[in-house]
């Protein structure tokens, strides 16, 4: 990989980067899924990929290294790809095992409020979707901490159905049986 | 300095008198970039200011981003702009064993820079001169300079930051910390979603 050194009028240069990590191509070694990101290299751009997943580029790469940097590295660079690949499948696991929960609750006699909690499980930013739900149905909508650790969004009026049908609309990633629909009277008091 | 996911706090636009002066302090530090600033900040066109945690206020075009300063310290260009414009900044080499460091976040240590893989300013295995500050990339820089930091067997810059050390001690000292933290490949601000 040789310098193309400052001749003026090739700028700026146009740089690839990685579809899966993001990185230059040339980095991706150095992250946890490097096998992901060659394959995406050699679909999208087969001459770099030629080029630096080349058996000579490998050896050249190792043969900078001192044999024990070697075996260091071997080792990190195991560490982590096991390390990306017990991450995605807990996450994995945590999406099908979570449960969205709405719940309607009756605040006064006739006025409800519909919480959802659990929707952090499937990766969604809380306060963004808080803010949708107010937009989508032009009513207040509000994060608040739960005990035990944990946020969920308040909506002002009875929107259970509404919400269920939004969340498996717009993330198709969230399996409609994850989601549960539950009433709340906790005003009914024993007499 | 972004070893953790950060998320873009709010945006604003940019004055033009402060457009102008934030053009002028970039060109001061960075005077090679004199011929591309017009295609990097145009005149005409608005910058956006977005703060992120810790003090850090990070100036984007339409999205894209382009400079970040820490509260009052030097303007420091994002790594897409590096490699857009790499020979605008003054730049030395890392050795092929301290990447992986640097990509984790660690400090940029001396002998990643000294060893026979890294490269100083005035490096006799520097054949075309690009490492190191001035004109032909010879003369030695100072500690509190901006520098961006290549790595053997890549072309394109992996970390953005300031010297802690001056590149002449870390020649007769040969350990410590080089450079203060800063910005690297795959941390919080290469990663940031500016929408
Ligand atoms: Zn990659």
């Amino acid at each position: 990989m040789a310098e193309a050194s400052g001749s003026s009028g090739t700028y700026p240069k146009k740089v690839v980067y990685c579809g899966v990590c993001s990185l230059p191509p040339e980095y991706c070694e150095f992250g946890g899924t490097v096998k992901k990101c060659e394959d995406w290299l050699k679909e999208h751009y087969p001459k770099m990929h030629a080029l630096l997943y080349s058996q000579e580029a490998i050896e050249q790469n190792m043969s900078s290294l001192s044999l024990e940097a070697q075996k260091r590295a071997d080792k990190d660079s195991q560490k982590k790809a096991a390390k990306a690949a017990s991450a995605e499948a807990k996450a994995q696991e945590l999406r099908a095992t979570s449960k969205i929960m709405i719940k309607r609750i009756e605040r006064n006699k006739r006025k409800y409020v519909t919480a959802v909690q659990g929707l952090e499980a499937f990766g969604l930013d809380i306060k963004k979707v808080a803010k949708d739900f107010g937009k989508k149905f032009a009513t207040g909508s509000s994060v608040t901490k739960i005990p035990g650790g944990g946020e969920e969004i308040t909506v002002q009026g009875d929107l259970s159905d509404d919400i269920l049908d939004y969340i498996t609309d717009t993330y198709p990633d969230v399996p409609e049986d994850n989601i549960e629909c539950i009433e709340d009277k906790k005003k009914k008091v024993a007499a | 300095m972004f070893k953790k996911d950060a998320t873009p706090g709010a945006k604003s636009k940019v004055k033009s008198s402060a457009q102008r002066a934030i053009r002028a302090k970039v060109l001061e530090e960075y005077p090679k970039l004199e011929p591309y600033i017009e295609e990097i900040m145009p005149k005409k066109e608005q910058l956006d200011l977005v703060k992120l945690p810790d003090r850090v206020s990070l100036y984007t075009l339409n999205n894209h981003p382009l400079f970040f300063q820490h509260m009052d310290d030097s303007f420091l260009p994002h790594l897409t702009l590096v490699h857009k414009y790499p020979s605008c900044f003054n730049r030395l080499r890392i050795d092929r064993g301290a990447i992986r460091f640097v990509l984790s976040g660690a400090t940029l240590m001396v002998p990643g820079l000294t060893s026979a893989g890294g490269r100083l300013p005035d490096d006799d295995e520097d054949e075309e001169g690009i490492y190191g500050g001035g004109e032909d990339g010879m003369e030695e820089l100072e500690a509190g300079t901006p520098v961006v930091i290549e790595a053997e067997g890549k072309e394109n810059a992996c970390f953005v930051g300031v010297l802690k050390m001056g590149t002449e001690e870390m020649k007769k000292v040969r350990k410590g910390q080089a450079c203060e933290a800063g910005h690297y490949l795959g941390d919080g601000l290469w990663t940031l979603n500016l929408g």
